[in-house]
């Protein structure tokens, strides 16, 4: 555990030491090479704006509705089914959407259930497992100017649908309910 | 497929907003929305930039050729349409590391490199190429070894153990990770201009 973060955590000097090394050492003008390549970089985040503007709004109109309530109503014949409790719901909603968003549900939770609690570790579970989708996909695909495509957003969503099922059953499964 | 989720995001908005009263909180939801995605670019701007900087060295240094022989055995099966020594194969490598060690802002930058090599070897300058797929399905289900902000979270609620939930959590990203590269093999032939469906 703490040598990973210990690695997470100098990984990124490192990799750009050791970048900046071998390209010295190989007698690349690694200054000139990087303000190329920042040049680049700039315009990559520039593109990406209206993508995201056009993501966040949608998702900001979304909360701030109420209309979450609306579909953890509709949706808590499956967590009955499930055996889950229904505050899980709104997490597994706002996951794909918003990182954010979904911070704020995973804390909530914690509050309400406690962090040792099945419903809790469940929630701890998903919250990291997924990925935010939409973000991830909007970014990505903005950035280089695609608008097909093609199975990429029901790939993500299965694979958040996976994590959300995976979590209740592995965590059923590892920290076996009274 | 995104037009009709973003039409549904504002439509059940809008109007479960209205008759719920909300219309206020709404507005002011869709401007801070905007505002949230400006302050974010902003943020972005120096990590993107500093990382293109440093990627172009890795490029000129002739890292890729290097990081390319490396990753071959893997990478030819997983990213059949990339050459192994092209700059696109490093940027995807170097992702997929600061994804898996949970380096959040350096993953971005390098994720979106790698999309910009991928867009100059694609045909289709509109359409996601093969490659482009299997990354953001290898991208959305990555394994997790350090989910550092959960941890955080769980200990800042009191939890007695608040790296418990770690192991499950990688037991369950790596079942995942393979079932979503599974599934991105099978969809892709469906999915691919010519024979697919309109959306």
């Amino acid at each position: 555990m703490s040598v990973i973060k210990i690695l997470s955590n100098a990984s990124i000097p490192f990799m750009i030491l050791v970048i900046c090394l071998i390209g010295y050492v190989r007698g690349v003008k690694i200054y000139d090479a990087f303000i190329d390549g920042a040049k680049e970089g700039l315009a990559t985040a520039v593109r990406i704006l209206p993508f995201l503007v056009a993501m966040f709004v949608a998702i900001g109109i979304f909360r701030a509705s109420g209309a979450m309530s609306l579909f953890t109503g509709l949706l808590s014949p499956i967590a009955r089914l499930l055996g889950i409790s229904r505050d899980l719901l709104p997490l597994a909603i706002i996951r794909p959407l918003s990182g954010t968003g979904s911070l704020e549900v995973l804390s909530d939770i914690l509050k309400v259930h406690g962090p040792d609690s099945l419903t809790g570790r469940m929630a701890s579970v998903m919250q990291a497992s997924c990925e935010t989708t939409f973000y991830v996909l909007t970014v990505y695909f903005g950035a280089v100017g695609i608008k097909k495509i093609r199975h990429t957003l029901l790939i993500g969503l299965m694979a958040d649908i996976l994590a959300f099922a995976g979590a209740v059953l592995i965590c059923r499964a590892v920290f076996a309910a009274p | 497929m995104v037009n009709l989720i973003w039409f549904l995001l504002i439509a059940t908005g809008v109007v479960t907003g209205a008759l719920s009263g909300r219309n206020e909180a709404v507005t002011r939801a869709a401007l801070s929305g905007a505002q949230d995605a400006v302050a974010l670019v902003f943020g972005l701007i120096g990590v993107i930039t500093m990382w293109s900087g440093v990627m172009r060295i890795a490029e000129e240094a002739g890292l890729t050729e290097m990081i390319g022989r490396f990753v071959k055995p893997v990478a030819a099966r997983i990213f059949p349409g990339v050459p192994q020594d092209h700059p696109a194969m490093t940027a995807i490598v170097m992702n997929i590391i600061a994804n898996i060690l949970g380096m959040g802002n350096a993953a971005t930058p390098l994720g979106l490199k790698a999309m910009e090599e991928m867009q100059k070897l694609n045909k289709k300058k509109d359409e996601a190429s093969d490659a482009m797929c299997t990354f953001l399905a290898l991208n959305l289900s990555v394994v997790v070894l350090v989910p550092t902000t959960v941890i955080a979270l769980r200990a800042q609620h009191g939890s007695t153990n608040p790296s418990e939930t770690v192991g499950p959590t990688i037991f369950l990203t790596m079942c995942c990770m393979v079932l979503t590269l599974v599934a991105d093999r099978v969809m892709r032939g469906l999915s691919s201009s010519g024979r697919r469906r309109r959306r």
